[in-house]
Order: C-alpha cells, then structure tokens, then sequence
C-alpha cells in the first residue's frame, strides 16, 4: 500500500502520476470525486495518461487520444488495443491510498 | 452501394475499412495496395524501429481478430494504374480491372530525392518499412559517418536515431532558419538547437549542389563548394502526393486531391483521405494538404459519412496536430500558423527545453506548440479557435 497524497491535493478533474514504490508508473484520477488508478503508460506506445484528457470516467491519451474507461481499463478506441491494468484505490483519514494490483489487465 | 474499393493499406485505407464497418455497411470491400505488408504504422520507422527499440511486428496497425472482423478482400503487391471516373473502375499493373461503387483514394505520399541519387549505394530516403530495414542495416554496420539533407521533422528523427547509435551526424539544412514554416522562425529555431544540445551539427543556409562518389556516396557537396564527407546519407527533404496514377481520370489534382471539407471530389462516390488528399480545412480556411497521422486517421471518418449519405458531411473543424520524438524530447503541435502569428510562452521556458507556446493573430489563439509539457499541451489544444469559412450550400 502507499500513500499517494491528501486528498486536497487531487481535486477535482485532477490527476497524479506516481512512480515510487510502484513496478511501473500508476496514474491516479479524480473524476468528479470518484477516485480511480490505473497504469500510467499507455498500451499503445510510450505517453502519460496522468497528462491526458479527463472526461467522465474517460482518459484521452495525450499522444494518439485512444480513451480509457478507468473503471474496467480498457480502450474504448483505437489504435490502443491492450487493457490498462486497474488498482484499487481508496481515502482514508484524508490519505489517497493506492494498493497495486500486479495481476493481468482485465 | 454495394462494393467500395479503398486504393492504398496503409493508415488512412484501414481507417477508411474500419469506418464503413462502424458505420454499418455491410457490402464488400477490396482494399489495394502496393506494398506487400498489411497496413503498419510509419511514424516509428524514424523513431524506435531505426533505434531497434520496436521490430517490424510491433507497427502493425490491425490484428488477425481485427481482420477477420472487418471481412475486406487485400490485394497485397497490387498497384493501382489508373482511375476510369464514369465506371468507377480502377486497373491495376498486371491489367485487371476493378470495378466498384465507391472508391476512396488513399495512396499517401512518397518521398522526395536528390537528383543524383539513383542508382549511388548508401544514400537513402524513408518512407516505407523497406526503406527503414535498408537504412537500419547500414546505420548498424560499422561506424558510418552520416549526413541528413534536410532539417524537417523526419531528418531531425533519423539525425537523433542515428546519434543515438552512437554515430557522426550532420545536418545539412537549405533554410537559414529550420522549421519555420511548420513553427514560425523563432520556434523553428528554439527546436533546431537540440541538434547541437547532442552533439549533432547543423549546417543552415547550405544548399545542396550535389552528390560525391562513384557507385558508392563519398560525401554531400554543398552550394558553396564545402564537401560534407559521409557513408551514408538520408535524404529528408519531404514528400510528395501519389497522384501519378490518377493522371487522366478527370480529377482535380493540384499537390493532392482537392476535395471539398467533407472529403469529396468532384467526382460523385470518389473520395480522397490522409496524405495524398487535399481537403478545404475548416480550420485553416483553405484547402490544405496535412501530412500528419492523426488527420489520416480522422479524415476517412468524414468520408465515409459523405460516401454513406451521398451528400458531402462535413467534420467540426479541428485544429491539424502532429508530435515529432527526437533526443528525448516530445514536440506536439496543433493549429496553422500565417507569416506574423506571435508565439507566447505560457509554461515552462526555453533553457530547460521543456515549455509551451501560445501563437496568436489578433488576439486569438491560432495554434499551440509544446516540448515535453503533454498536460499543458491537451488542455490549450482545446481552447484554440478556427477561421471562420463559410461553406457553400449544396445545390
Ligand atoms: C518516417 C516517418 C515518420 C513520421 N512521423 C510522424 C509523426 O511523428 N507524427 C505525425 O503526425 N506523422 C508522422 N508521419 C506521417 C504519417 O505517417 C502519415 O501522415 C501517414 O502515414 C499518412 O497515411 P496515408 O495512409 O494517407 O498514406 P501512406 O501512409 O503514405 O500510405 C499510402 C499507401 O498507398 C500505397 N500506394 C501508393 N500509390 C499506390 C497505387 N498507385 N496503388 C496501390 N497502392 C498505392 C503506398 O504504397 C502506401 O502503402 C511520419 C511519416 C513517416 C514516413
Ligand atoms: S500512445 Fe496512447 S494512443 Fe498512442
């Protein structure tokens, strides 16, 4: 488990990337006070959703714009064709906490 | 309609397959194409796949499930030689004749040379996954020294992937200020620089005046007389619309297709999409022939609608967008810039190679260029307004 911020610092429309203590970059939303995390990198080729265009529970990668659905991880266009792996995350005591999953993407 | 018959498999030809298939068409569709490989992805060819990062299989677009899903006939290795309007039939090299209700035009483009350079070993351009395999195998064996005729985005790619390799690099550029059409002057500049920041030298205002060797390149000869010895040499010095083919079939070619905002030619069921199209642009105002990726993959959306509907549908203007990977920095550009539109920074700063860039005319925001600041980038992408053109109302 690891704590990746208060949540006063990811409000709203807002995203985190976190790289310590994690196999591979996570990125961590907050879409409309509904949190969610998922891998960073997109499955397509080398960009940050953390960077990208958040609508809805939708991620729009910042280089090629295939979108995520952060719920089950998976392209909702192409040219990603690879599911995101999802990780659980939750507040606690004010804390984001994010527990990573290693396990196959949905 | 009842068949469509897509000429060129590469980006914009798949794009073309997957709309009619999203669209709910159901009839036949035969995709040629003259390239042997199924349709894969070019912007790599002078990034990962000339570094070694990816192999050939890593830039197929498609898949076999994919394939299958969309039930097209390809006619691999086929190339198509002519366009016959009033039948819509298209004839092939080996002499078949295809026939179809629709045909979209997708044949992209192909890239420019020196002349001089047929038939001279180690020189080169990249276009095609061939010519990335040819200029891979000589950029790894040995230490060539290397010449880049052309500072574009391509040439800046290969100048990067070759010093990446460890290997001699130079730049030889016409322009005393590189991509200043594509970013303004002082932009082009800013981005120019990395050249040097690797180590990588850069020749502006040097002409070329010819090659150097017999059988095999020795060197560029440059305009003013100076040699620039090299092994190898690639010649980036853009590309030009595959049109040759449609010499004769009536339709308006002038540096591309023109076509109307919805993708339609003057010829009725014939459309034209990616690279070799030149398509009236709500954004820009004129009609503009983009090469950049993600309008080929938007613009066969917008024609397949027309092709649909029979009536020309128009897109929502959207600003043209294109990034460039080179010495570890992303540039992502988005809009179209006129001689006088001022850039702006609004994040980051020059020195650290890292910021973004507003371009303003009169006070709107015409285009936004950023340099490993994607968030910014996504956000200002947005906010940028189009020309207003007013479209003429069908008859
Ligand atoms: C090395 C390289 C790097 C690039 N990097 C970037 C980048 O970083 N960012 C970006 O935005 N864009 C980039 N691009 C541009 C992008 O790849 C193109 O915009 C895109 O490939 C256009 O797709 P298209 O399908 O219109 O044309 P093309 O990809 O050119 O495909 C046309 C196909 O038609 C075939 N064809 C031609 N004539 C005939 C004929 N008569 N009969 C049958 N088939 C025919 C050709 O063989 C080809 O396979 C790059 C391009 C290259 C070459
Ligand atoms: S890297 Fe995300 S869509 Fe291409």
């Amino acid at each position: 488990m690891i704590t990746v911020c208060r949540i006063e610092d990811l409000p709203p429309g807002e995203a985190l990337r976190v790289t310590e203590g994690v196999p591979a970059p996570v990125a961590v939303f907050n879409a409309d006070g509904v949190l969610y995390a998922v891998d960073d990198t997109c499955t397509h080729q080398d960009a940050s959703l953390a960077d990208g265009w958040l609508e809805g529970c939708l991620v729009e990668c910042p280089l090629h714009a295939s979108s995520f659905d952060l719920r089950t991880g998976r392209p909702t266009c192409p040219p990603a064709k690879a599911a995101l792996r999802t990780h659980h995350v939750e507040v606690v005591d004010g804390l984001v906490l994010l527990h990573v999953n290693v396990g196959e993407p949905a | 309609m009842r068949s469509v018959l897509v000429v060129g498999a590469s980006l914009a030809g798949l794009g073309a397959v997957r709309a009619l298939r999203e669209e709910g068409y159901e009839g036949a569709i035969t995709v040629v194409g003259e390239e042997r490989h199924l349709p894969y992805d070019r912007p790599p060819l002078s990034k990962q796949f000339l570094t070694g990062e990816y192999d050939a299989a890593a830039l197929a677009l498609g898949d076999a499930e994919e394939y299958q899903d969309l039930d097209a006939d390809w006619l691999l290795g086929a190339r198509a030689v002519r366009l016959a309007p009033a039948a819509r039939t298209v004839t092939l090299a080996d002499g078949r004749d295809l026939r179809a209700d629709a045909v979209v035009i997708a044949t992209g483009a192909t890239a420019r040379t020196l002349p001089g350079a047929r038939g001279l070993a180690g020189v080169h351009t990249l276009r095609t996954l061939h010519d990335a395999e040819a200029l891979r195998a000589e950029l790894t064996t040995g230490r060539p020294a290397v010449a880049v005729v052309g500072a574009g985005f391509i040439g800046a790619e290969v100048a990067s992937s070759a010093r990446s390799l460890g290997l001699d690099v130079t730049v030889i550029e016409a322009a005393q200020a590189p991509l200043e059409r594509a970013l303004g002057r002082e932009m082009g500049l800013v981005c120019a620089s990395f050249h040097a920041d690797h180590g990588v030298r850069l020749l502006c205002g040097a002409g070329v005046a010819g090659l150097e060797g017999v059988g095999r390149v020795t060197g560029v000869r440059l305009a003013d007389g100076r040699v620039v010895p090299a092994d190898v040499v690639v010649v980036g010095v853009g590309a030009r619309p595959a049109t040759d083919w449609l010499d004769g079939s009536g339709l308006q070619v002038d540096d591309g297709v023109l076509c109307d905002a919805g993708c339609a030619t003057d010829i009725p069921q014939v459309v034209a999409v990616g690279d070799v199209a030149r398509c009236l642009d709500l954004f820009t105002g004129g009609h503009t022939r983009v090469e950049h990726w993600t309008s080929a993959t938007d613009q066969p959306r917008t024609a397949v609608r027309t092709l649909l509907t029979g009536v020309s549908a128009p897109a929502p203007a959207a600003a043209p967008y294109f990034w460039s990977d080179q010495y570890r920095h992303r540039i992502q550009f988005a809009g179209h810039l006129r001689p006088g539109d001022e850039p702006q920074l609004v994040e980051g700063d020059l020195e650290s190679r890292s910021f973004a860039a507003v371009y303003r005319r009169e006070g709107r925001a015409v285009a936004v260029l950023a340099v490993d600041q994607a968030k910014a980038f996504v956000r200002m992408r947005r906010t940028l307004r189009a020309c207003v053109v007013a479209l003429p109302r069908p008859a």
